[in-house]
C-alpha cells in the first residue's frame, strides 16, 4: 500500500470516531453521561457513518476508474446513466407508495440501475476486434440514457398522485444518509466492494489506454473485456449508492482530481487512494450536515455540491494557470 | 520467426484500403513501408499487428495470429501509433514503464522479480532513446521530438520480437531522424523485425534492407531498396518524375 494510502486510512481512522460523537446530541466520553447513548451510537451514528464511508468510497474509485476509461478528466460516474436509472426506479417505488415496505425502494434503485447496466450491455456487444465502435459512441449511448431517465423523472413527479408523494420524491432525490440503518449498510456495502475490485482489476487496462485506443489494443488490453468490467463495476457502485442515499453528486467528479496530483498520475495508480479519499469527503461532509444549527438537517447531496461547485472551480482556474 | 501477411484486405466501411497484401517480414531486417497519402500504410501497419479487422491471415511463426491470446501478442509485437497520444500528464518514466505493462499477468503491485526486468528494460530504453535526463520530466513538458522519442522508448521497453511502427520520424529534426534509424538499427543487430512507415524515401531507399511500396492499397513493389524504389516505380506512383543520385547508401532524390 502506498503512503497515499496510509496517510488517508490513518485519516479516516481518526475521522470516523469523531464523527460518531458528533450531531444533535453530543457525545463525548468526558462529559456528561447522555441517556440512550450506547443505542444513539450503535444504531444511528455507526451505521450512518459507516454507510458514508462506504457510498463515499464507491463514488470516488468509480470517478477514478471513469476518468481513466474516458480518458477524460471531466468524466463522472454518473455519465452512463447508471445513476439516474437507478434514481428513477426508486422514483418509481415512491410515485407508487410502495416505498414504505422494507427493501423495495433499494430493489426498485438496483432494477433501475440493471436496467441501465443491460442497455449499455446491448451498445458493447456490438462492434468487433476494436473497441467497439469507439468509446465516444458508448458514452452517447450513455448521455441519452441518463436524459431518458432524467425526463421519465421528472415525468413521474408532474404525474404523482398527491403534493406528499412530490415532496417525498422531490426530497429524496437530493440525496441524504439521514436515519439509515444497518440494513442499508448490508445492502450497499457488498455491492460496492464487489464493484470496487472490479473496477481496481481493470487498472492495468486503463493505464494502457493512457497512450490512446489503438496504441492500448497493442499492449494487449481487451476492448471487450474491459467495457464490461467498466460497466459491471460502475452500476454496482453507482447502483448501490443510490439505492441507499440517492443521488450525491461531486464527489466522483472532484476527488479523482484532488487525489492526481499526490500520484504518478497513472489510473491504475490512482483508484484506490480516490476511494480512500471520497469516502473521507463523505465522513466529513455528512457530519457538517448533522451538527449545523440549522431547524431541518441539511441535505448531504446538496451540502457537497454547494462545497463541490466553488472548489472545483478554483480547481480549474489553478490548472488553467498552469497549463498557460 | 516470421511475420506475414496472406491475401490481407482490410475494409473501412464499403472501400477497400488494403487490397489482398501479401507479404512476410523477417527478424533481424529494417523493412520500410511508403506510398502516397492514402495507400493504406497504417491499415497494413494495424491489420498485421492484429489491431484491425481483416479478411486473409496474418501469421506469427506458423500461428494465426487471432489464435494468439492478446497479452502474449502485445509481448511479441510492439507497435507504435501514428499519434503520440498521452491522456494523463504522465513522468517520462512512468509512460516509458506503460510499455511493460503486456508482461504484467495480475492487477496491482508486481513481484519483486518482474519489478526488477521492468526497471532495467525502463533504464535500457531510456538509455537507447538519449532521455534519461528527461525521465523525471511530466510528458506536457516535452517537445514534440522528445514526446516522440519517449513513444518509442516505451515500444522498446516491451523487449518485442516486432516493432511495427507507423512514421516514428515524423516529429523529429534531422539529426534525431537519423539517430532513431541508427537505434533501430541497433535493434535488427539485436534479431529484431522492424516494420516502419516512412514518408521521405531516401531514408527509406538509404537505410532500410527492404521496401514495401503501396499504391491505393495494393502492393506495388516488395524488394532491396534499389529494386523496390526504382525511378520507373516512383514516378509512376507519386506522379512525380524523378531521378536518384548519389552512391549507393547515400542516395538523394532529385524531383525532375
Amino acid at each position: 500500500m502506498s503512503r497515499l494510502c496510509l496517510v488517508l486510512s490513518g485519516l479516516i481512522a481518526l475521522a470516523l470516531p469523531l464523527s460518531l460523537l458528533a450531531g444533535r446530541v453530543w457525545i463525548a466520553p468526558w462529559a456528561e453521561p447522555v441517556p440512550h447513548a450506547a443505542t444513539i451510537l450503535a444504531e444511528l451514528r455507526l451505521p450512518r457513518g459507516t454507510l458514508a464511508l462506504v457510498i463515499g468510497a464507491g463514488l470516488g474509485g468509480a470517478g477514478a476508474a471513469m476518468q481513466g476509461y474516458l480518458r477524460n478528466p471531466l468524466a463522472d460516474p454518473g455519465l452512463f446513466g447508471i445513476a439516474p436509472s437507478a434514481a428513477f426506479g426508486a422514483v418509481m417505488a415512491l410515485f407508487l407508495g410502495i416505498a414504505g415496505i422494507p427493501l423495495v425502494l433499494p430493489a426498485f434503485a438496483l432494477i433501475g440501475a440493471g436496467g441501465a447496466m443491460a442497455m449499455l450491455a446491448v451498445i458493447a456487444g456490438r462492434g468487433g476486434i476494436g473497441m467497439g465502435g469507439g468509446i465516444a459512441l458508448f458514452t452517447l449511448a450513455g448521455l441519452m440514457i441518463a436524459s431518458l431517465a432524467g425526463t421519465l423523472t421528472s415525468l413521474a413527479i408532474s404525474l404523482s398522485p398527491n403534493p406528499f408523494a412530490t415532496s417525498e420524491i422531490v426530497t429524496w432525490l437530493m440525496g441524504a444518509l439521514t436515519d439509515r440503518s444497518w440494513a442499508d449498510v448490508w445492502i450497499a456495502g457488498p455491492l460496492t466492494l464487489a464493484g470496487l475490485v472490479v473496477l481496481w482489476s481493470t487498472g492495468r487496462s486503463l493505464d494502457a489506454l493512457t497512450l490512446g485506443e489503438q496504441a492500448a489494443l497493442s499492449l494487449g488490453v481487451q476492448a471487450k473485456r474491459l467495457q464490461w468490467c467498466i460497466v459491471l463495476g460502475i452500476g454496482l457502485v453507482v447502483g448501490a449508492g443510490v439505492a441507499v442515499a440517492g443521488i450525491i453528486g461531486f464527489v466522483g467528479l472532484m476527488v479523482p482530481h484532488i487525489v492526481r496530483p499526490f500520484t504518478d498520475r497513472r489510473p491504475s495508480s490512482l483508484i484506490l487512494p480516490s476511494a480512500l479519499a471520497g469516502a473521507l469527503l463523505v465522513l466529513v461532509a455528512d457530519t457538517f450536515c448533522r451538527v449545523l444549527p440549522m431547524a431541518t438537517e441539511l441535505r448531504l447531496g446538496i451540502a457537497l455540491s454547494v462545497l463541490g461547485a466553488p472548489f472545483f472551480l478554483a480547481l480549474l482556474l489553478r490548472l488553467r494557470r498552469t497549463l498557460a | 520467426m516470421m511475420l506475414s501477411a496472406e491475401n490481407l484486405t482490410v475494409r473501412r466501411g464499403a472501400a477497400k484500403v488494403v487490397t489482398e497484401a501479401s507479404f512476410a517480414l523477417e527478424p533481424g531486417r529494417l523493412t520500410a513501408i511508403v506510398g502516397p497519402n492514402g495507400a493504406g500504410k497504417s491499415s497494413v501497419l494495424a491489420a498485421l499487428a492484429g489491431l484491425l479487422p481483416a479478411s486473409g491471415k496474418v501469421m506469427l511463426d506458423g500461428r494465426d495470429i487471432t489464435t494468439i491470446a492478446p497479452r502474449e501478442r502485445a509481448r511479441t509485437i510492439g507497435f507504435l501509433p501514428q499519434q503520440a497520444e498521452a491522456a494523463w500528464d504522465v513522468s517520462v518514466r512512468t509512460l516509458v514503464g506503460l510499455g511493460r505493462l503486456p508482461w504484467r499477468s495480475v492487477p496491482g503491485r508486481p513481484a519483486r522479480a518482474d519489478r526488477q526486468a521492468d526497471e532495467s528494460a525502463i533504464e535500457h530504453s531510456l538509455q537507447v532513446m538519449e532521455l534519461e535526463s528527461l525521465a523525471e520530466r511530466p510528458v506536457s513538458h516535452l517537445s514534440g521530438g522528445e514526446r516522440a522519442r519517449a513513444m518509442m522508448a516505451r515500444v522498446l521497453a516491451g523487449q518485442p520480437a516486432w516493432i511495427l511502427a507507423d512514421e516514428p520520424l515524423a516529429s523529429l529534426d534531422l539529426a534525431h531522424q537519423q539517430r532513431l534509424m541508427g537505434q533501430l538499427r541497433a535493434e535488427t543487430d539485436a534479431g529484431r523485425g522492424i516494420a516502419v512507415v516512412v514518408h521521405d524515401l531516401a531514408t527509406a531507399m538509404n537505410r532500410a534492407d527492404r521496401v514495401i511500396v503501396l499504391d491505393r492499397g495494393r502492393i506495388v513493389g516488395n524488394g532491396v531498396p534499389d529494386v523496390a524504389l526504382n525511378e520507373t516505380l516512383v514516378s509512376e506512383v507519386w506522379q512525380v518524375r524523378v531521378q536518384w543520385t548519389g552512391d549507393s547508401g547515400h542516395r538523394a532524390l532529385i524531383v525532375i
